[in-house]
């Protein structure tokens, strides 16, 4: 069974979302396929690109909040000497879920959250490659996450550092079960992000609409798909990590254990070789946002688009030979430290093209500094600082001076929160209306990127100074005694950062309010225009919010940047020197392009049908990882679970019976049926 | 015996002669599909189905697993406690003849490969049915030789060597028994009728998954086994 739909007749007029008549039909496997198309279980069920999307974000953006409140503890604990807001062993616990709530449930989800949304709108598809298994991805995801966090109530958080290095992470150590918490949870969470990569990776290269070259996929959808190239490489990585760690805290395996005869550095290696290309795909993305915002508030094209696709995917690829910078003080040898410090002083080259041809999208352009814009250059010139300091790290020696202090907490909040987070936030504001049908108010925007900005800058700043002073990161306290005059003063920056922590949460409260006021109470803002940017891209090729097949007729695409060639006409000439002077007149309005796209609608529209099993096969895996912490009868549970549920999935046929089609219409339109979903 | 081996080089022959004209099939299906908008064949933008291309992608990933693995035991292969290391252990002949079976259980999926191409569905049940059971046996000696090493003194705590040797070979026996279960659940959804979408195509991903299996093996025999330490 699967729900068929009709477009609405050929009306030219641009009519509001209704949602789609929906027609149950035969039944496989061992349950009847959910039909609901409101409710929880439209959510819960659905396979629906965009919901997951939605869904991914709220999660995310829940995730922030708690991150964020782990933030305040740490800076309230460091804003004054010999602080007494939390223990040392909370303290640990507090540094080591802000940074693994941050990474792994916010940026990586939220950046999960544009890509599952955008991708098939920007390439013109109908939904990913998988439907089903991008449902998996994000359930797989949140029951992750919440695994994770269950820790809390359940005997403390992991404390080991983000990086959780072993053998600092073996029992002896952290007796608490909080790793255990932490390498089962990532361990799920990294399921999430493969099937996730192999859904996109195959949505982008095989779900094109007719003419959409790779060279003319809009920029997002590339970053999104290199990162997601990244996301399948690194994954298995940390995975066998996670398991040696898994095996040696639970079933007393010596992987770690240097009295055993152990390498203490395999744990380092094998995670950084994760760990540094997922740097990457904590930016990537947002590099992908901000180079599809720039060039709509410039009125101009990208600059260089094919030097910002490939510079993505050199950083793609240059990604995986630095990763033994991130160890220079643990003695790697010489040659080790040399060749990762040339290699990690050429990744800051590609770098550098994209932050240069950003900046020449800017130059000479029509600037429209909306919200969207303003996180956008945010992210270039925060970015820049971040990317600076770290070259500082590329070199060795000036490295181990840096190592452990709070210069390198500055250098990566930089990187992360003005590169990433910055990023994000440009993208929440350009796409809201395309999402969510409405525009968040840009005056409350504009107080929200300030407050963020001025925000981020007081927090983080500080930090070069306190840490090139040599304050180490992960002390729970700093003492008096040693902590410097005048300009140098620790206690003074530390009570910068901590006030900076404050106006960046009111600039980040600023943005849920928007929200709020956007979509409800008396001055909610009204129903967006189709086009509110004069945007360039496909996804914007539909209507606000887009109907759940996306498009009516699948579009075929002749240039990069579609949309923005179907609206203008260049009717520039050729100056005396022969080169074209472009002059671009406005041809069509996108409402007339939706119109007839709508005029124009395919007859019949197969989408893939919804179904209880990924839900169902995610759950089975805290259950799982339950029982591995706490016994064999819960794994016992989980196993039989998952078995179910994947025979279930397996019975359940993903493409409908050609018996489930509507029967042909009577002019004979059924010729240009479309079939989607595949597994 | 000799039945079968006849069947099997029957076998072999029909592959050679079904595959030139399976080339001409395939030409004349490209075609058509050019011109025919109305036939439900998955479009792709690359030609290739997104089921294989996914495949394909999975087993990349799982390259990076093996990859992981095998270094954490090439680093420790010679931290051994006692005189339990690989040069006491290891019985070249035994390990040889399971390799054997397992790399023959790749030529039946082959065969069952191309007996689903042919939608030959008697022969696809046949080889995937031999599939598994090699499997089964190469999974069986797998059991006994960790059987044997265990009662000569080599627990999986015991050393370094110990605990990373019976990871890797054990995270691949893993993969074997998977593959077995879906090689034996694809056989049962066939003889059911409950296969939905492409036959020849589920047949031949389940192959694809088999034949990583045993080509990880060859790197395992190779790099455990027959390098000395």
């Amino acid at each position: 069974m699967a729900i068929i739909e009709r477009p609405s007749d050929t009306s030219t007029e641009v009519t509001a979302y209704e949602p789609p008549p929906v027609t149950a039909t035969s039944s496989y496997g061992y349950l009847r396929r959910p039909v609901e198309t409101t409710g929880w279980r439209s959510w819960a069920f659905t396979v629906d690109h965009k919901k997951i999307g939605i869904m991914y974000g709220v999660t995310a953006m829940v995730f922030f909040i708690v991150g964020g409140i782990e933030a305040w503890l740490i800076r309230l604990q460091l804003a004054s000497p010999d602080g007494t807001v939390l223990s040392a062993d909370k303290y640990n616990q507090m540094f080591t879920m802000h940074a693994t709530t941050m990474v792994f449930l916010f940026v990586m989800p939220m950046a999960a959250a544009f890509a599952n949304y955008m991708i098939p709108l920007q390439i013109g598809a109908r939904d990913v490659a998988f439907p089903r298994l991008n449902a998996l991805s994000f359930w797989v995801f949140l029951f992750g996450a919440i695994f994770i966090n269950s820790s809390w109530i359940l005997g403390g958080g992991a404390d080991g550092g983000w990086f959780m290095y072993a053998p600092n992470s073996d029992v002896p150590f952290s007796p608490s079960n909080g790793v255990d918490f932490w390498a089962l949870g990532l361990q799920i969470t990294g399921i999430a992000s493969l099937v996730g990569a192999v859904n996109l990776i195959v949505t982008c290269l095989n779900m094109r609409a007719p003419g959409m070259s790779l060279m003319r996929m809009p920029i997002f959808t590339w970053m999104a798909m290199v990162v997601q190239f990244l996301l399948l490489f690194a994954m298995p990585v940390i995975t066998v990590a996670l398991f040696l760690l898994i095996f040696q805290r639970n079933y007393d395996a010596t992987f770690f254990s240097v009295e055993a005869g152990a390498d203490p550095l395999l744990w380092q290696h094998l995670f950084w070789i994760f760990g540094h290309p997922e740097v990457y795909i904590i930016v990537l993305p947002s590099f992908g946002i901000i180079s599809e915002v720039l060039p709509v508030f410039s009125k101009k094209p990208l600059f260089g688009y094919p030097f910002v696709v490939f510079s993505g995917a050199a950083i793609g690829f240059v990604g995986w030979g630095v990763w033994a910078h991130h160890m220079f003080a643990s003695g790697l040898g010489p040659v080790s430290v040399a060749v990762f410090s040339v290699a990690t002083m050429a990744i800051a080259v590609p770098t550098g093209v994209k932050i240069i041809n950003w900046t020449l999208t800017m130059w000479g352009g029509k600037l429209q500094f909306t919200t969207a814009m303003l996180f956008a250059v945010g992210l270039i010139v925060q970015f820049t600082i971040g990317g600076l300091s770290g070259v500082t790290h590329s070199v060795a020696p000036s490295d181990t001076q840096q190592t452990d202090t709070y210069y390198i907490v500055a250098h990566f909040h930089y990187v992360i929160f003005g590169g990433a987070v910055l990023g994000l936030f440009s993208g929440m504001y350009y796409w809201w209306p395309k999402i969510f049908g409405r525009q968040l108010k840009e005056g409350l925007g504009k107080w929200n990127f300030w407050l963020t900005i001025i925000g981020m800058n007081m927090t983080f700043g500080p930090m070069h100074i306190i840490g090139l002073q040599g304050q180490p990161r992960r002390m729970y306290v700093w003492t008096e005694a040693r902590a410097g005059e005048g300009f140098f003063n620790l206690g003074f920056w530390n009570l910068v950062a901590t006030i900076g922590t404050f106006v960046l949460s009111l600039g980040v409260l600023l943005w849920i309010v928007n929200v709020f006021v956007t979509h409800a109470g008396k001055n909610k803002a009204p129903a967006a225009p189709l086009d509110p940017w004069d945007a360039r891209s496909l996804e914007w090729l539909t209507t606000n919010p887009p109907k759940p097949h996306n498009f009516d007729r699948t579009p075929t695409v002749h240039a990069l940047d579609e949309v923005f060639h179907r609206k203008y006409e260049d009717v520039g000439e050729p100056n005396e020197e022969g080169i074209i002077q472009h002059e671009y007149v406005q041809r069509a309005t996108l409402e007339e392009l939706v119109a007839e796209e709508e005029a124009n609608a395919d007859a019949h529209i197969h989408l893939p049908a919804p179904s209880y099993w990924p839900i169902i096969l995610a759950f089975s895996l805290p259950v799982l990882a339950y029982g591995v912490i706490y016994s064999t009868w819960l794994i016992a549970a989980g196993a039989a679970i998952a078995v179910m549920a994947l025979f279930g999935w397996a019975l359940e046929p993903a493409d409908a019976e050609p018996t489930d089609f509507d029967p042909p219409s009577d002019d004979g339109g059924d010729s240009s049926s479309k079939e989607l979903a595949h597994v | 015996m000799s039945d079968v081996v006849k069947e099997t080089v029957d076998e072999a022959a029909d592959i050679v002669e079904d595959h030139a004209a399976d080339e001409h099939d395939h030409a004349l299906l490209a075609d058509h599909d050019l011109h025919d908008s109305d036939e439900h064949v998955h479009h792709t933008s690359l030609g290739i189905s997104n089921t294989k291309l996914a495949m394909w992608l999975f087993l990349g990933s799982e390259c990076l697993l093996f990859g992981g693995l095998i270094s954490t035991y090439m680093l420790y292969r010679n931290r051994t406690s006692g005189d339990v290391g690989p040069d006491q252990l290891w019985d070249i002949p035994f390990t040889s003849a399971s390799s054997f079976v397992l790399l023959m259980s790749s030529l039946t999926m082959v065969l069952a490969v191309s007996a689903a191409g042919r939608g030959d569905d008697r022969n696809t049940k046949i080889w995937m049915g031999s599939t598994a059971a090699l499997g089964g046996l190469f999974l069986a000696g797998q059991v006994y030789e960790f059987t044997v090493f265990y009662r000569e003194g080599l627990g999986y705590t015991d050393s370094l060597f110990a605990s990373s040797f019976y990871t890797l070979t054990g995270f691949h026996g893993v993969h074997v028994a998977v593959g077995i279960i879906i090689l034996l659940s694809t056989l049962a959804m066939l003889a059911k009728g409950k296969i939905s979408g492409d036959k020849a195509e589920t047949v031949e991903m389940v192959g694809l998954y088999w034949h990583f299996v045993d080509v990880v093996w060859i790197l395992i025999f190779t790099l455990v086994y027959l390098i000395p330490a």
